[in-house]
């Protein structure tokens, strides 16, 4: 499908950070970016481009932690998630809690069940997994078993 | 029968713990009280602490946060007490069964503290009301 | 200290050593901090997706939570239908708005009746529940069940409910016979001086404090922040009927009241004009497989915006699956709305944005930062709120 309006906005906007930008879907955009740009990424999408925070989804792929953060502009009818990609074993990124407060829970669950340390956050404990889970054992990791949780 | 016993059944007031549910049984629960359904016409209320309770109503999978508080609030509760444990989640686990954050069945725990527990099962994703109304009298008659 | 010597401490809680979801600290009357620790309805519902196939999903994340039971599965089959990219029956995309704008109605009614009991006003609770049932009855005339409907599929609905002419004139005149209790109720929110006193100017929730948390649904729509999914990104049949988003600026517990007391007359309009518009035809857009890709879905649930995101592998098992309820947003709020505040209004304003109930049944334990000694609990928190309004009334009287 041709680019709409917000695609090539956000293209401009981004700039050279922007490694791709594509739109599957008729209200998808995904922006990759890399994980040292997303501070500055975050406050050109959420910031000067006004648009509302979501959340933020971690996912276990091949040799990294891909983590998707999710803003909708709602007048524009259209979701735009920025891709980026952080190395196992010990995955971390810059936390965007500083930036938007709302983002506090979602990066706390995000370190319980993935195990990514998030710089800079202001209060990273344990969020959603009981007291007594052992560390080091990642439930949403692929190779997680039930048996490492007893 | 002794006066307890007797008023248990007369009029049993109920404590209700959620376990790690999705609200649904425990609307349903609450729903019991309003004017459709009215369970206060059998002498069933609900109190706000075990510590008044004759009976515990147990929703939700027992999650392994819970199942401390659960153990403790069966301990809290003045007995002879009756547990029933409401809908399929409680009862086996349901479609959470094999969820990691899982502890176990809502009787086991019941049953580590006391072997003798008084245990009365309602299944149902969530029960109907008429269901449950229907468990609790059919479990009381039964005493 | 004042508010130990002023407060009638109820039984204390068993559990006092307990953590509860919030711990709010406080000096004297007024909260000075509050502490989070979620863990007790974590169920793993997201691991529990990657081992079911998409049509098996809709059953489970309907159980995500009870309110929301037809939000949950409705966005989770967008999002796979993005991915996919091939249109939705007419017929189905009205049954959904049908399922879906009952289960607005039932659900606002639901708050106004805790709301109620959080003040005092237990006839008001006793009122909403009942007059809350014959909605359930149309949602069990529809979808086969009072809650857990299992009507959405990938590409459709499961069933057509047999939506001949007779149901949909139940379905018409039921939504008719809602409207005068609901009007009752509207009303003495909106004219009693005594909810007046202990809503208005309550919990603030300001526009930008809205916007920092994300803050969704009648939470935001409250606080002057106008998006509501059904307009914004339109979804199922909305974009078909005619009806008017509702939308305050006051941020107050009051305000919240109000958006969701009006909302529930729109809801109202739109199902009256569903059953009189809804098309024949096909229900199910019969997809065979579901191809690789990723995408997000959303819809408008009663609570504000449920959010979920697919990615498929090309396999029949969804490579990640992440669920987000509303009042995940919401909820981190009350840093902002309950800081600040006397204990007895803390109930009210934790109330305002309508988490899920289980959640408010464990939701609060109040710390002394003097002596660092937990003193009240949830049901503490509701004497006092009852406490107040009886006080007020005292005053009205007087």
């Amino acid at each position: 499908m041709s680019e709409t309006e917000l695609a090539q906005e956000l293209r401009s906007n981004v700039g050279e950070m922007a490694l791709d930008v594509e739109q599957p879907s008729r209200n998808n955009i995904f922006v990759t970016i890399r994980p040292e740009d997303i501070t500055k990424v975050v406050r050109i999408v959420w910031d000067g481009m006004q648009s509302r925070f979501a959340i933020v989804t971690g996912i276990d792929v091949p040799g990294g932690i891909e983590i998707l953060y999710h803003f909708v502009f709602d007048e524009k009818d259209t979701v735009v998630t920025l891709k980026t990609r952080v190395a196992k074993p010990f995955p971390e990124i810059e936390s965007i809690t500083p930036i938007i407060p709302g983002a506090e829970w979602i990066e706390r669950e995000v370190h319980d069940l993935l195990g990514v340390n998030f710089r800079n956050h202001p209060r990273l404990e344990r969020l959603i997994l009981h007291d007594n889970w052992p560390e080091g054992v990642y439930p949403l990791r692929k190779d997680f078993k039930p048996e490492d949780a007893k | 029968m002794s006066l307890t016993m007797w008023g248990l059944k007369k009029s049993p007031w109920v404590f209700h713990v959620n376990t790690g549910a999705c609200n649904n049984c425990d609307i349903e629960v609450v729903n019991l009280l309003t004017p459709r359904f009215d369970v206060e016409r059998f002498g069933i209320q609900l109190v706000g602490s075990p510590r008044h309770a004759d009976a515990l109503v147990v929703t939700g999978i027992c999650t392994r946060q819970c199942m401390p508080r659960l153990q403790e609030v069966y301990r809290q509760t003045p007995k002879p007490c009756v547990v029933f444990i409401i809908g399929v989640c409680a009862c086996t686990g349901g479609i959470f069964h094999d969820a990691y954050h899982r502890w176990g069945r809502v009787d086991d725990a019941i049953r580590e503290v006391d072997p003798n527990a008084i245990i009365a099962y309602v299944p149902g994703c969530p029960p109907k009301p008429e269901a449950m109304a229907l468990g609790v009298l059919k479990a009381l008659e039964m005493l | 200290m004042a508010h130990r010597t002023l407060i009638p401490v109820g039984p204390y809680h068993p559990l006092q050593e307990e953590a509860e979801f919030f711990q709010l600290h406080v000096e004297g009357e007024t909260v000075v901090d509050m502490d989070v620790r979620l863990s007790y309805n974590h169920r793993g519902i997201e691991k529990l997706c990657e081992s079911k196939t998409f049509d098996q999903i809709p059953f489970v994340v309907e159980r995500v939570c009870g309110i929301c039971s037809a939000s949950h599965p409705l966005a989770y089959v967008q999002a796979v239908e993005a991915i996919v990219g091939e249109p939705v029956p007419e017929r189905a995309l009205y049954l959904r708005t049908i399922v879906n704008e009952l289960e607005r109605v039932h659900s606002h009614m639901l708050w106004l009746g805790l709301a109620g009991h959080f003040i005092g006003y237990n006839t008001v609770f006793m009122w909403a529940w009942r007059y809350r049932e014959p909605v359930l009855d149309l949602l069990e005339l529809v979808t086969g069940s009072r809650i857990n409907y299992a009507n959405v599929k990938v590409g459709g609905v499961r069933a057509d409910s047999d939506l001949d002419a007779e149901k949909l004139a139940v379905i018409d005149k039921t939504m008719d016979e809602v409207k005068p209790p609901m009007e009752m109720l509207t009303n003495a929110v909106l004219d009693d001086p005594v909810i007046h006193a202990r809503t208005k100017g309550v919990g603030v929730l300001t526009k930008e404090d809205a916007r920092k948390y994300g803050c969704a649904g009648p939470t935001s729509r409250g606080s002057g922040i106008p998006y509501d999914i059904r307009k914004n990104d339109a979804y199922a049949a909305y974009d078909r009927l005619d009806w008017d988003a509702i939308c305050l600026t006051e941020g107050d517990v009051f305000a919240k009241a109000v958006v969701r007391c009006l909302e529930t007359f729109e809801c109202i309009k739109m199902i009256k004009q569903a059953v009189k518009d809804i098309p024949d035809g096909p229900i199910d857009a019969g997809y065979k497989e579901i191809p690789e890709g990723e995408a997000c879905g959303h819809v408008e649930a009663p609570r504000g915006e449920t959010f979920h995101y697919v990615r498929s592998d090309g396999s029949n098992y969804p490579y990640r699956h992440k669920i987000r309820a509303p009042s995940y947003v919401n909820v981190p709020s009350f840093k902002a709305t309950c800081i600040g505040q006397p204990i007895s209004d803390v109930c009210l304003t934790l109330a305002a944005v309508d988490p899920c109930y289980s959640c408010t049944e464990r939701m609060a334990a109040v710390i002394d930062m003097r002596s660092g000694k937990k003193t009240l609990n949830f049901h503490d928190l509701i004497h006092l709120s009852q406490e107040k309004t009886r006080k007020l009334m005292r005053n009205f009287k007087g």
